[in-house]
């Protein structure tokens, strides 16, 4: 008899602490960095030897780069000098990577991600990662749409 | 068995002890740690989570104002308004200098009040908040979406602009009474003439809703009585503005004394419709006063100060029915209106007691004309005709009203230091809680609104004295606010939090009201700032005679150019800087050595600048000031200062870039 209570009263334990903690655990929202997806543990050389399976981390999950289309291009290149030419020139490196003949070493989704998610790539992608170990910075995040870096990978199949 | 009947012991305390602790949420305000606990468990904001309502302090005699969040009371930003600010370079920056001019010149301080948020259909639309300047009378928006400081407006044929800026139900006008009467128009006169030649104005500024459009709409020309404060009329009183005044004994010395000699001063009920009609037939004289309306662009990043001239001024004595004078005891400060926009509350300061005047019995009066006398053209309506109840409080010192939505006002009483809340039906009190010490204002989120905010959950009380509330810190100590909830039967004292100079008024509004139109950073395609550089192929320096203008840009980690030769001793150096984020909160700083002024502080997308004036030949760093990157130390360059006559050859440079004449 006194076990039965014994289960009961421990169970009733159990339901309060939980009613109590359950609002402290609501509260625990992700944040802004928070993991979003399992990244298999690679080295910045795997990965580079890896970078056609390389989508990188981010928004984008598939590009189809059709034709040249010359009128994206040129809207791409306006965006990139004003927004990108701080640090990164278009065939030299600056600050950062030149993005001459950048889809001979990433793909295009990867390119994408790293333009509007950089903070993310530069922290668990393992290119992204590697590439802040060799330029020691975390590239700014500058707000463009995904029309925009659409565009200025276009630009960027030009050079 | 032995170990069983411990741990079953221990469960039924446990259990106990859990289920005590989560009813605790229902604190009665009694003392003890419990409610304490409660009450510490109602002002809680978890790390990372955002607080309910953004409340607007008025900065007091430091001329700014603060936000805080509620319930945590956690101040959120300093907003510049009207004096400098080293820390964002306000008044300081070549782009906001024009904010700050008057027809006194630049007045970089001033004593700040009232913040009112703009209203829609007597409501908070979350659009500006407004504050008045008293000193040298002006009246500032700031940009809730920017939480900047956009425009300020001078008001001209004014002194001691206290009675403001309080605006009406659809923010159409924002106005401006004046607590000092002065000769109006201003002149040399001995001060003995203060009854024959003193003045006081009512003003009403248009353009409330729309940025860079402030204007003073007319002035009304009063007896010189000292007004003080004011509210305008809402619903079945919207058209109306309520001012209250003291010093109708008109003493021009030792007021405190000779100001408080007549049982009744007046509140000033002008009806500001009355006064479109008479604008509209030109019964008004065009007087030549001049005034500054200074704008701040969020596309030039800069501020234009425009010197205008003439205002509108209606005389009562000409324009019948426009002003009525409500007799009200004892030398009244605040005047409160209630959310129907029927009772006007009077709060004689001198009194213990609040008198309550009906709107609808105002009416009856003016139509019945019960005067009691006509001052200057102003009937002066009969006391018991116009009287809706007294609220007999107990306390002393009434200061200001605000108002739940559940019929009951809160008073602030300064002298007996209390909040007393009491019904608007039964004008009997129904609870009271002391305020530590001597409060002046009191705040309820949309309590002076037709529609309190969750018809009132919280109370704010901004107390002048703060003696033992907190560590001591020399002879100055912060000024205390305190929160209250005020949800319940019996109001409840949450929490204490220290404010920035004197937390003179505030005004608070739901998050949820404000937080989507965040502007987190200035598109570079729409900065039309005259000297920017929105790449770094657009930098340059160039020589004016001896003024040279430097056009640079900032971005994570590094100036564009860094190196700068040929500045000579004498020169006016103007930094132009855009910082070229494209981010959210990636401000950069700039620092120079030796600047006489402040550093610039300067938002992703913007430009600001700075004029740096060097006095000696040496090559001085310059540098970040706003840590930004893990790479922040390293944001720093160099400039040359040659000796005036130096052939030195303009230079600059970045890395292999380099650049000159």
């Amino acid at each position: 008899m006194k076990s039965k209570i014994f289960i009961f009263l421990a169970l009733v334990f159990v339901m309060l602490i939980n009613a109590c903690g359950g609002e402290s655990n609501k509260k625990e929202k992700k944040g802004k960095f928070a993991p979003t997806a399992k990244v298999k543990p690679m080295t910045f050389e795997e990965a580079q030897a890896d970078w056609k399976n390389q989508k990188g981390l981010g928004p984008i999950d598939k590009v189809v780069l059709g034709e040249l289309n010359t009128e994206l291009a040129k809207k791409g290149e306006d965006i990139y000098i004003l927004k990108c030419t701080a640090c990164h020139a278009p065939d030299k490196e600056k600050l950062g990577p030149a993005p001459v003949g950048v889809l001979d070493r990433r793909t295009p989704e990867w390119i994408l991600n790293m333009i509007l998610n950089p903070e993310e790539m530069a922290l668990k992608d393992p290119i992204g990662r590697g590439l802040l170990m060799k330029y020691n910075t975390v590239m700014a995040n500058q707000g463009l749409t995904k029309d925009d870096a659409r565009a200025v990978l276009e630009y960027f199949r030009t050079l | 068995m032995r170990s069983t009947t411990i741990i079953f012991t221990s469960l039924i305390i446990a259990l106990l002890f859990v289920y005590s602790g989560c009813g605790s949420g229902n604190g009665n305000g009694s003392g003890g740690a419990l409610s304490n606990a409660s009450a510490a468990e109602k002002v809680y904001v978890a790390p990372g989570e955002y607080d309910k309502y953004y409340e607007f302090f008025s900065g007091g005699f430091s001329g700014q104002v603060t936000v805080h969040g509620l319930p945590s009371g956690r101040l959120l930003k300093t907003i510049p308004v009207f004096s400098l600010d080293g820390e964002k370079g306000y008044g300081f920056n070549e782009e906001t200098k024009p904010m700050l001019m008057t027809t006194f010149g630049f007045v970089p301080w001033d004593d700040s009040h009232h913040p009112k948020l703009s209203q829609t259909d007597g409501v908070h639309d979350g659009n500006f908040l407004f504050i008045n300047g008293n000193n040298t009378p002006r009246i500032a928006r700031i940009d809730l979406s920017t939480f900047e400081t956009t425009e300020i407006l001078q008001i001209p044929n004014s002194a001691g602009c206290h009675a403001s800026p309080y605006p009406t139900q659809n923010t159409e006008y924002l106005v401006a009474g004046t607590r000092f009467s002065v000769p109006i128009p201003q002149k040399d006169i001995s001060i003995d003439r203060f009854k024959e030649d003193f003045k006081g104005t009512f003003t009403f500024i248009s353009g409330g809703q729309e940025p860079g459009t402030m204007d003073i709409a007319f002035q009304i020309l009063a007896p010189g009585y000292d007004y003080d404060l004011a509210h305008c009329g809402k619903g079945v009183s919207h058209g109306w503005t309520f001012f209250t005044s003291y010093n109708v004994e008109q003493a021009n010395t030792l007021k405190e004394k000779n100001a408080s000699q007549y049982d009744k001063d007046y509140i000033a009920a002008v009806n500001w419709k009355k006064a479109e009609e008479y604008i509209a037939q030109g019964k008004f004289h065009e007087w030549p006063s001049e005034y500054y309306h200074n704008y701040y662009s969020d596309k030039t990043h800069s501020a234009t100060a425009t010197k205008k001239k003439g205002v509108k001024v209606l005389i009562p004595s000409e324009c019948p029915g426009l002003i009525y004078y409500l007799p009200t005891p004892k030398s009244p400060h605040g005047v409160d209106v209630s959310p129907t926009g029927e009772y006007i509350v009077g709060s004689g300061k001198l009194s213990a007691d609040l008198t309550v005047h009906s709107f609808a019995k105002m009416l009856a009066a003016i139509e019945a004309e019960k005067y009691d006398d006509v001052i200057d053209g102003i009937p002066v309506l009969k006391f018991d005709a116009i009287l809706a109840g007294t609220v007999s409080s107990g306390g002393l010192g009434p200061l200001h009203t605000e108002f739940d939505g559940r019929g009951n006002g809160y008073t602030s009483f300064f002298i007996s230091s209390e909040v007393v809340k009491w019904s608007l039906e039964t004008y009997e009190v129904v609870d009271r809680l002391p305020a530590y010490y001597s409060i002046g204002h009191l705040s309820i989120p949309g309590g002076g609104s037709m529609e309190p905010w969750e018809n009132g959950k919280y109370l704010i009380a901004m107390n002048k004295i703060t003696k033992d509330r907190y560590l001591p810190t020399g002879p100055e100590l912060a000024h205390s606010a305190q929160l209250y909830d005020i949800s319940g039967d019996k109001m409840e004292l949450l929490l204490d939090f220290p404010t920035m100079g004197e937390p003179h008024y505030a005004q608070g509004i739901l998050a949820s009201k404000i937080i989507d139109r965040q502007v987190k950073f200035f598109p570079l395609e729409e900065n039309e700032h005259p000297h920017r550089a929105l790449t770094e192929a657009e930098t340059k320096v160039i020589r004016e005679g001896n003024e040279v203008h430097i056009y640079g840009t900032m971005i994570r980690s590094h100036f564009a150019p860094d190196n700068i030769e040929g500045i000579k001793v004498g020169d006016k150096v103007f930094w132009h800087i855009t910082n070229l984020e494209q981010d959210w909160d990636v401000p950069h700083g700039l620092a120079v050595m030796g600047a006489n002024n402040a550093e610039l502080l300067i938002m992703p997308g913007q430009t600001e600048t700075l004029l740096w004036e060097p006095k000696t030949e040496g090559v001085y760093p310059f540098y970040c000031t706003d840590f930004c990157s893990a790479l922040h130390q390293e944001m720093q360059g160099y400039i040359r200062v040659s000796a005036k006559n130096s052939k030195t050859k303009m230079k600059w440079r970045l890395d292999e870039e380099v650049f000159g004449e």
